[in-house]
């Protein structure tokens, strides 16, 4: 009757309860409240929320633990928490915080030019993003739980997300009709362990739980990552930054729940006031494009 | 949109291969020797009980509104966010009808979210101001995130009543589940208190066996159930 806390697949498991919900950025307890009574399956505890961080500019860091502990203190679903690309020390904090989540975040500033945390040493899960299959397996290779797209977050733009969600789901059919023959050769291409791209072509799936992120701002959007084959939506800026956030968060969870009824999207839709205003991304430059930090 | 999947051996549910979504087949009729059980679909561990109960060789549904509770022959409500669920379930009206059918005597299994959700009433140790919602069917008392938070979620092998043999447990921010009437028959108890309860029709379970690609607990609860399997195996 050995326990054993902090396994694989009590990691696994924990994002898979997560499925078919909406994880939302929160930078007050205030907030948290209204994610939870809306409906959130979890809260990202930040200091600011990502289209405040590309206006603020600087570097962007691991949140205070004094605000993250407030946080926790406010709700009662898991609380998730981004450390920078690479740090792994951020990410020993957030575990000593006993954060339920740790999302290795291109939102932040890298901290590490070469190397991702190595997470298999962690007894708390990892999410990490990717814009592609290679990277999502190389993220699961070093230990992530779940992953999630990229998206281009903080500006209200769901067409890199799309972008991400559409490479990484068309790589998966790939490689899931691909002769077994070919896949040490797409493995060496990806630069995706083997072992992982052999499970992808077994299984036709990912190994772990696929979420979408960054742009998400309507009901409609969340709906449409679902329809795409994701398992469910981060929305960060979308909610906070619109003009009545308690109203958008209860939406676009009933359309997370039921993406699949155009008529339940057209009804929780209706009325919901002015979404944030979004960036469209030609407008972005090189440098203030996230979703290229990490590789 | 009604998804029944046929237990037929061949479903490409069957195999782990599937996304969530794929097509459904078309599905046989429930009825006697074809029993079909339903599987909240609002929020959380869905696909691992449907692909659980096609494996134990019964049909499954996911449940999304009150029309997909029509002739199911039980109910399972799965693991996610309970705050989650709650909401969901009323704001797609699904409480009443649940609470109307398990009153009746459908049988209805919850694991850990969905257990909280059968239970009479919630509790929390660490926050002051916590009032959660539930059903209120099942003389239970869930005490929420019983062990801690993610950091102490654990795997363990424990004993089962009706199960032969260890059964891999595996708890996830899993709450404790405290019989407040006299009635509920414990059917797992750890150190710190029962984590597997059944009060007649209604089947509570903190940990996840839809989680470990062993459907024993699955049969036990449709042989319990009185509900058969059409393929033994």
């Amino acid at each position: 009757m050995q326990r054993e806390e902090g396994t694989y697949e009590v990691k696994l498991g924990h994002a898979q309860m997560l499925k078919g919900g909406v994880i939302m950025d929160v930078v007050t307890p205030d907030q948290a409240r209204i994610a939870e009574q809306a409906g959130a399956v979890a809260v990202m505890a930040l200091e600011r929320v990502p289209a405040d961080i590309r206006a603020h500019g600087g570097v962007a860091r691991m949140s205070d633990p004094e605000v993250i502990g407030a946080i926790q203190k406010a709700v009662t679903i898991p609380v998730m928490a981004k450390c920078r690309i690479g740090h792994f020390v951020e990410a020993q904090v957030l575990e000593a915080l006993e954060i339920d989540f740790i999302d290795e975040s291109e939102v932040l500033t890298p901290a590490d030019e070469s190397f991702h945390i190595d997470k298999w040493r962690f007894g708390v899960p990892f999410v990490c993003g990717c814009t592609c299959l290679g990277e999502a397996l190389r993220r699961i290779g070093e230990g992530a739980a779940m992953i999630r797209t990229k998206g281009e977050a903080g500006t209200g733009n769901v067409v890199e997300a799309v972008r991400h969600a559409r490479a990484v789901l068309g790589e998966i059919a790939r490689i899931h009709s691909m002769p077994a023959e070919e896949l040490m050769t797409a493995a060496r291409e990806m630069g995706a362990p083997f072992e992982l791209v052999n499970q992808v072509h077994e299984s036709g799936r990912l190994p772990v739980v696929n979420f979408a992120a960054g742009g998400i701002a309507t009901p409609a959007d969340a709906a449409m990552m679902m329809q795409l084959g994701m398992d469910g939506v981060f929305v960060g800026s979308g909610i906070f930054k619109s003009s009545d956030p308690e109203r958008r968060a209860r939406a676009i969870v009933e359309a997370v729940s039921r993406f699949d009824d155009p008529g339940v999207i057209a009804e929780v839709s209706a009325g919901l006031g002015e979404a944030m205003h979004g960036i469209e991304i030609s407008e972005l430059g090189d440098g203030e494009r996230l979703a290229r930090r990490g590789w | 949109m009604e998804r029944d999947w046929p237990a037929a051996a061949g479903s490409p549910l069957a195999e782990r291969a599937v996304p969530d979504r794929a097509a459904p087949p078309s599905g046989a009729p429930a009825g006697p020797g074809n029993p079909l059980v339903g599987v909240l679909a609002l929020q959380g561990g869905v696909r691992e009980h449907v692909q659980a109960f096609l494996e134990a060789g019964v049909s499954a549904r996911e449940v999304r509104s009150p029309a997909h509770l029509d002739g199911i022959s039980a109910l399972v409500i799965p693991g996610g966010e309970s705050t989650t669920l709650m909401a969901l379930v009323r704001r797609w009206g699904l409480d009443s009808p649940i609470i109307a059918l398990a009153r009746e005597g459908l049988p209805v299994w919850g694991t850990c979210a969905g257990a909280v959700l059968l239970s009479r009433s919630v509790i929390e140790s660490e926050h002051d101001d916590f009032d959660q919602a539930c059903l209120g069917l099942a003389g239970v008392r869930a005490l929420r995130n019983a062990f801690g938070r993610q950091s102490h979620s654990f795997t363990q092998s424990i004993a089962i009543r009706g199960v032969d043999g260890p059964f891999p447990g595996v708890f996830i921010r899993a709450p404790l589940l405290q019989p407040i009437e006299e009635d509920p028959e414990i059917l797992c108890c750890l150190d710190e208190g029962p984590v597997f309860v059944r009060q007649g029709n209604l089947w509570l379970s903190s940990f996840h066996p839809e989680l470990t690609g062993d459907d024993r607990v699955h049969r036990l609860f449709l042989r319990g159930s009185g509900i058969a399997a059409a393929t033994g195996r």
